[in-house]
């Protein structure tokens, strides 16, 4: 798998794309960083576009990638390969890649920023961890969705569906869910569906950091309290740790019973 | 030896290979032949392992290759199509197939075959079809297997290098090699092979020698027999 | 001027009138307080010398110097309460008083001033007292650098660290007042100053105030208390230059107003709290020149407010900056700073957005009716609905808006 990683890294790190993706992160930190009044709103205007941004191009990225690389993957499975390994580690490479420009990207300005000496250093890394989180477990929906259809517009519809119901879509249904359930304590319904989406869950644990204050209100500090303990530390990391690895699970399967 | 028993493909419900039963264990060269369509490559898949049959098994060497990979050690592969990562360097796109494969091999005399010594340490998104046509060719005759199994080989060849395929492919016949493959050119194929199966709609409708053909439709063309094949054999 | 007066007057007593000086102490001329209060003249000094006075509750009826050398203990054992000053022009200092009993008939205090005036309670420790300094109908006094630090856990049976009761004219100085019930509590306390004082840690607020009228504070600093000052029922309190911070909780508020008219906020800094300023009931207050950073909710201005002006204040990456629970709005936030006004521009260079602002939200309306969609907070979600309520508000008041907002911090200090 080792060998699978590294070509897939070397090939992508040195693309276009993540090059751009690069320049991309490394001009909007710096400006950012050089038009806000101070780090407070830097650093919301990055988890903005880290909640955003990345999922989509992490999602899109992922699917151009196989797409673009299927009749290489084909040539490599005629070599004395598992699927397992072959898949994984272009997945892992992918991810990689995509992990290290964006966090080359924003972390440069940052530095020069002096966040080291910030009272935001913290908010800064989660944001760190956030997108790379994202980066991994959206690049592995996407890819198991491509791997899942030869078809490219289906393919790419599906993952962009996906990216469109995590972002937006299944905020509206929590808030449905919540206003249905009015007149019920709701607080643990939210918590748990917030574990079910990556993107809600990076949010919520970037929000802990910036909001502190408004979240010492009655159900605010119960969320301030159960995700800043151990245990909803610990399911936090797992949680992001299962939208890796249930992905890329799957990703297995469906290469083992796909013809090339 | 490669034998294959009662293999059956679908995709969906598209019944792609039929009750296919193949022994393949006499070196010389194997032409697979047939329409657009009638299930060529996804023979030639199926033996690779890209794609998973249905039904039926098939064997290298005596060891049923479901779910393994090793067997690959001993097949080269040539797919129909080329299309490498755009970023890597023809160099190090060989060095990465020696690693995969765990294997050493000595590119030198076929880079100076094909003439591509200038191209060695390009990108290959910089390359031109041809060129990459060759870079294929050449990590497909690059590891000394038994069994050769080439997808349309000379599909984009230009005349010169497809005298040089044909040197390479005789060659590998004088070793004792087995070698599978697909193509549309006819005379190539009389020129070539020892041995022609012919699928039509995923069935397999003669397996036998060149002569075997000739006699069976007394026609004196590989085209005309496989015309007079296909047309008795269809709807 | 007539409290500089009164001050003046007050030292000045003190010096010219002291005659003697009886020595307090085991080895002395005095072996308890008790006796040389008995034997004193007016104007006398007693010096209490290092030692721990258990004597009960120590009256003291006449204008007398009483002055700790090295901070002598003066314990109630947990049953009493001990300094009970029955006269005028008394001056305690340098004491450390420690361990008053709880009653929840009697509010027991370290030091309890009866219809006195112009006494002097200065530079005392007092420990674990359930009241520290309480003042009852007493003027013109001066409270200045005591520390009062008690370990209340309960608002049941705590008291306060300073307490003042229909005394008016009186100086609260400068004193450091954590872990009672209340850190300075003012009812009925008119024409009085608190100033410079550090509150911390207090159960409920830092600093309250009930019916009391024409008072000031000012450079005070309030941290962690359950709210940082309350205001209620009363009118024209000038409050400037304090420092909000930190005070977090479900009703927790910097400055918790209800029931006031006629007053000034100006120049105070509200830092991280879960409400800035919350106000129930207020009339005509002027809210100017401050700094309103981090909070949760910066301004929580009910429906019952009106003809107040939020005027020149900075409001900084607080999650929401301004709320209220009513689509009326008839106060005035013309002029201010908001960080969050993304969508302003100057095109004429006059330093003012030429669009105004509404601070808003409609996310703030769904919080209030519906807590766990905190859960939601900053979600693209919840962005886009308020971006669609800011552009044709249906929920939210619609002229609550910056017509003048402006494209730079304001500068004070």
């Amino acid at each position: 798998m080792r060998k699978f990683i590294k070509y897939s890294f070397v090939d992508l790190i040195q693309s276009y794309w993540t090059i751009l993706y690069f320049v991309f992160f490394l001009v909007v930190t710096s400006t950012i960083l050089y038009f806000s009044a101070d780090m407070t709103k830097s650093i919301v205007s990055m988890m903005n576009i880290v909640l955003v941004l990345i999922p989509l191009v992490s999602i899109v990225f992922g699917a151009i990638y196989y797409y673009n690389s299927r009749e290489f993957t084909e040539l490599l499975l005629a070599q004395p390969v598992r699927r397992r390994s072959l898949i994984l580690g272009q997945y892992s490479g992918l991810a990689l890649s995509l992990s290290i420009s964006f966090t080359a990207g924003i972390t440069i300005p940052f530095i020069l920023k002096g966040i080291f000496a910030s009272e935001h250093l913290p908010d800064f890394l989660l944001i760190l961890l956030a997108g790379i989180g994202l980066s991994f477990s959206m690049s592995a929906i996407a890819y198991a969705t491509a791997l899942k259809h030869e078809n490219k517009i289906l393919g790419f519809g599906i993952s962009l569906f996906i990216w469109f119901f995590l972002a937006v879509l299944y905020d509206g249904l929590i808030l449905i869910l919540l206003i249905l359930f009015k007149e019920y304590p709701t607080d643990s319904l939210a918590i748990v569906l917030t574990f079910l989406n990556p993107i809600d869950l990076s949010r919520v644990m970037i929000m802990l950091g910036l909001d502190i204050a408004a979240l010492m209100g009655y159900t605010g500090a119960l969320f301030l309290k159960f995700f800043g303990s151990f245990t909803g530390i610990a399911i936090s990391v797992f949680s992001v740790l299962c939208w890796i690895a249930i992905p890329s699970f799957l990703m297995v399967r469906i290469a083992n019973n796909k013809d090339f | 030896m490669i034998e294959i028993k009662g293999l059956h493909k679908y995709y969906g419900n598209h019944h792609v290979l039929k009750d296919i039963n193949l022994d393949i264990g006499e070196p010389g060269i194997y032409a697979i032949l047939g329409p657009n369509g009638s299930g060529k490559s996804t023979l030639l898949k199926s033996i690779i392992g890209l794609v998973n049959p249905r039904q039926g098994t098939i064997s290298v060497n005596g060891i049923s290759v479901a779910g393994t990979h090793a067997y690959r050690n001993e097949i080269s592969y040539l797919p129909q199509i080329a299309r490498f990562p755009d970023n890597l360097r023809v160099f190090e796109l060989i060095r990465l197939i020696k690693e995969i494969r765990n294997e050493e091999a000595d590119e030198s005399e076929l880079v100076n075959l094909f003439q591509v010594e200038s191209d060695i340490r390009k990108r290959l998104r910089n390359l031109s079809g041809g060129t990459r046509q060759k870079v294929n060719m050449i990590l497909g005759f690059l590891f000394d297997t038994p069994y050769l199994i080439l997808d349309e080989p000379t599909i984009s060849l230009d005349p010169v290098s497809l005298t040089k395929f044909r040197k390479i492919i005789s060659e590998k016949k004088e070793q004792g090699k087995i070698i599978i493959y697909t193509t549309h050119i006819m005379n190539l194929v009389e020129e070539l092979s020892d041995h022609i199966i012919l699928l039509l709609e995923g069935r397999i409708i003669f397996k036998g020698g060149l002569k075997d053909i000739y006699g069976k439709t007394g026609s004196s063309s590989l085209e005309n027999a496989i015309s007079m094949l296909v047309d008795k054999n269809g709807k | 001027m007539y409290r500089l007066c009164s001050i003046l007057i007050n030292i000045l007593l003190c010096a010219s009138v002291s005659g003697g000086v009886l020595e307090v102490g085991q080895n002395k001329a005095h072996g308890t307080l008790k006796r040389a209060i008995s034997q004193a003249h007016t104007g006398d000094t007693l010096l209490v010398y290092p030692g721990t006075y258990r004597e009960g509750t120590i009256e003291v009826d006449k204008p007398l110097v009483i002055i700790g050398k090295d901070q002598p203990v003066l314990d109630g054992e947990l049953t009493y309460g001990i300094l009970r000053v029955l006269s005028d022009s008394v001056v305690i200092r340098g004491l450390t008083l420690k361990d008053v009993g709880i009653s929840y008939v009697d509010d027991l205090a370290a030091i309890r001033l009866v219809k006195s005036k112009h006494c002097t309670i200065e530079s005392n420790r007092l420990i674990n007292a359930f009241f520290g300094i309480y003042l009852e109908r007493s003027t013109d006094c001066i409270i200045r650098n005591n520390h009062v630090l008690g370990y209340s856990e309960h608002e049941m049976n705590s008291g306060n660290a300073i307490h003042l009761w229909y005394s008016s004219r009186n100086l609260i100085e400068g004193n450091h007042a954590e872990g009672h019930r209340d850190g300075i509590y003012l009812e009925f306390v008119d024409n009085s100053t608190v100033k410079n004082n550090l509150v911390e840690n207090n159960l409920r607020y830092g600093l309250h105030f009930m019916f009391s009228d024409d008072d000031y504070y000012q450079g005070n600093t309030f941290v962690s208390n359950g709210a940082g000052v309350a205001v209620m029922f009363s009118k024209n309190i000038r409050m400037e230059d304090n420092d909000f911070l930190d005070n977090w909780g479900s009703s927790s508020y910097g400055l918790l107003l209800k029931d006031i008219t006629d007053s000034e906020i100006r120049n105070n800094r509200f830092n991280k709290n879960t409400i800035g300023i919350y106000a129930e009931g207020a009339l005509r207050i002027n809210i100017t020149g401050n700094d309103f950073i981090r909070n949760g909710w910066a301004i929580n201005m009910l429906g019952s407010c009106n003809d107040n002006t939020v005027h020149s204040n900075n409001f900084l990456h607080n999650t929401f900056e301004v709320t209220t629970n009513s689509k009326r709005n008839h106060n005035n936030y013309d002029g201010n700073y908001w960080s969050d006004n993304t969508g302003s521009y100057d095109l004429d260079r006059d330093g003012v957005s030429d669009v105004p602002y509404r601070p808003v939200k409609l996310f703030s309306f769904m919080i209030a009716n519906m807590e766990s969609s905190t859960i939601l907070m900053r979600s693209l979600l919840v962005d886009l609905i308020n971006h669609a309520e800011k552009m044709a508000p249906v929920i939210t008041p619609h002229n609550l808006m910056d017509h003048i907002p402006l494209m730079k911090q304001v500068e004070h200090d």
